[in-house]
């Protein structure tokens, strides 16, 4: 059996990994998102944010009363025509790297108000870019977090690293796109093996 | 509620209001003309320093209606509790009505939306700009001949593109 090249090879305590995953682990850790609610959906996100559903488990609970401080953008509500100005400055004051979930039916797309609504952007994807759609009207707490979790995702699949291409150039390393998956877990039934091959001999 | 002296005293005041009640809440119908008059000795005589909310309604295909607009004055005495609502009746010609800010300066957020929602002119207002929907709106869309589906408005605003995103 071949032993770790270096893992193991420290006294207790000690751990080692790349600066990247250093980074990119406090980071999405520690989302602090902006205190953003235009419609009833921001009732849901601050029951999100309250002790039942509880968005400090995932370092999201500090909401910031500043863009200046914020890492996220949870845009909770009908953005109307008169609003838009004032999300795309918001969004231009918060400092990178800066996310942003668009909640609810209204944000993602006009919601009741796409065909005849005289005053409300179809989309707050209009306005700024949107990282993570959360649909429902309003959504469950538990589709906020899993958006969430979405974001967390994208800041895991970050990458900090540069790369010296063949002519010589530097170049950043492009992120990887986390793949969409439902991170619940599922209770796979064990199967007696058929075949003498499939089972584990140790 | 209102107590009966302060009805008697302000009809005594100006014999030719109407006024009706409906479960205890009275409503006065004042003319345009006599407005600031009525404003002015409502809150410096009679107490009622909190104007609560200034609302309009649209009276178009109402059955028996005999004017088009009614904008509602919400009045509270914080010192004896009363309440009093005022209605003025607007025609459409002229629809110029002076402005409450002056007598009380909560009226001017209001005004703005009454502006904004039925497009009725304050005169006297100090900002007298929308304050709900976009400068670049051109209709009063709380008005009952407004198209339920508009009149294009929202193909007129800038088109936003997701690759300005």
């Amino acid at each position: 059996m071949t032993s770790p090249w270096i893992e193991g090879r420290f006294e207790e305590n000690f751990l080692i990994t790349t600066v990247e995953q250093a980074i990119n682990w406090a980071r999405q850790a520690s989302i602090w998102p902006m205190t953003f609610g235009l419609a009833c959906c921001a009732i849901e996100m601050m029951a999100t944010g309250a002790s039942r559903f509880d968005m400090d488990r995932f370092g999201a609970g500090a909401f910031r009363a500043t863009p200046r401080q914020a890492d996220l953008m949870i845009v909770a509500g009908t953005v109307t025509y008169k609003m838009a100005s004032r999300v795309r400055r918001l969004y231009n004051l918060m400092p990178e790297p800066k996310f942003v979930i668009a909640m609810g039916a209204c944000t993602v797309g006009g919601g009741p108000y796409f065909k005849w609504g005289y005053h409300v952007v179809k989309g707050v994807d209009l306005v700024v870019p949107v990282d993570v759609y959360v649909p429902g009207c309003p959504p469950r707490p538990e589709a906020l977090l899993e958006g969430l979790m979405r974001i967390q995702d994208k800041i895991r699949g970050h990458r900090i690293a540069k790369r010296v291409t063949s002519s010589g150039d530097v170049e950043k390393v492009e992120d990887e796109v986390p793949v969409p998956h439902h991170s619940g877990y599922v209770a796979v039934e064990e199967k007696q093996p058929v075949f003498h091959h499939q089972k584990i001999t140790g | 509620m209102i107590r009966p002296e302060t009805l008697d005293g302000l009809l005594r005041l100006f014999p030719q209001l109407e006024h009706s009640e409906f479960r205890g809440q009275t409503r006065v119908v004042v003319p345009r003309e006599l407005l600031p008059s009525v404003w002015q000795t409502l809150r410096d005589e009679f107490g009622f320093d909190l104007l609560i909310d200034v609302t309009c309604v649209d009276y178009l295909h109402y059955r028996k209606a005999r004017h088009r607009f009614g904008l509602v004055y919400l009045l509270a005495a914080t010192a004896t509790n009363e309440r009093l609502t005022l209605r003025c009746y607007l025609d459409e010609p002229d629809l110029a009505v002076p402005s409450a800010v002056p007598y009380w300066p909560g009226a001017n957020w209001l005004e703005r939306e009454v502006w904004d929602m039925f497009g009725i002119t304050f005169t006297g207002h100090p900002d007298l700009r929308r304050i709900l929907l976009p400068e670049a709106f051109t209709a009063h869309p709380l008005r009952k001949d407004y198209p339920l589906q508009g009149r294009g408005e929202r193909h007129n605003f800038p088109v936003l593109t997701r690759a300005q995103g």
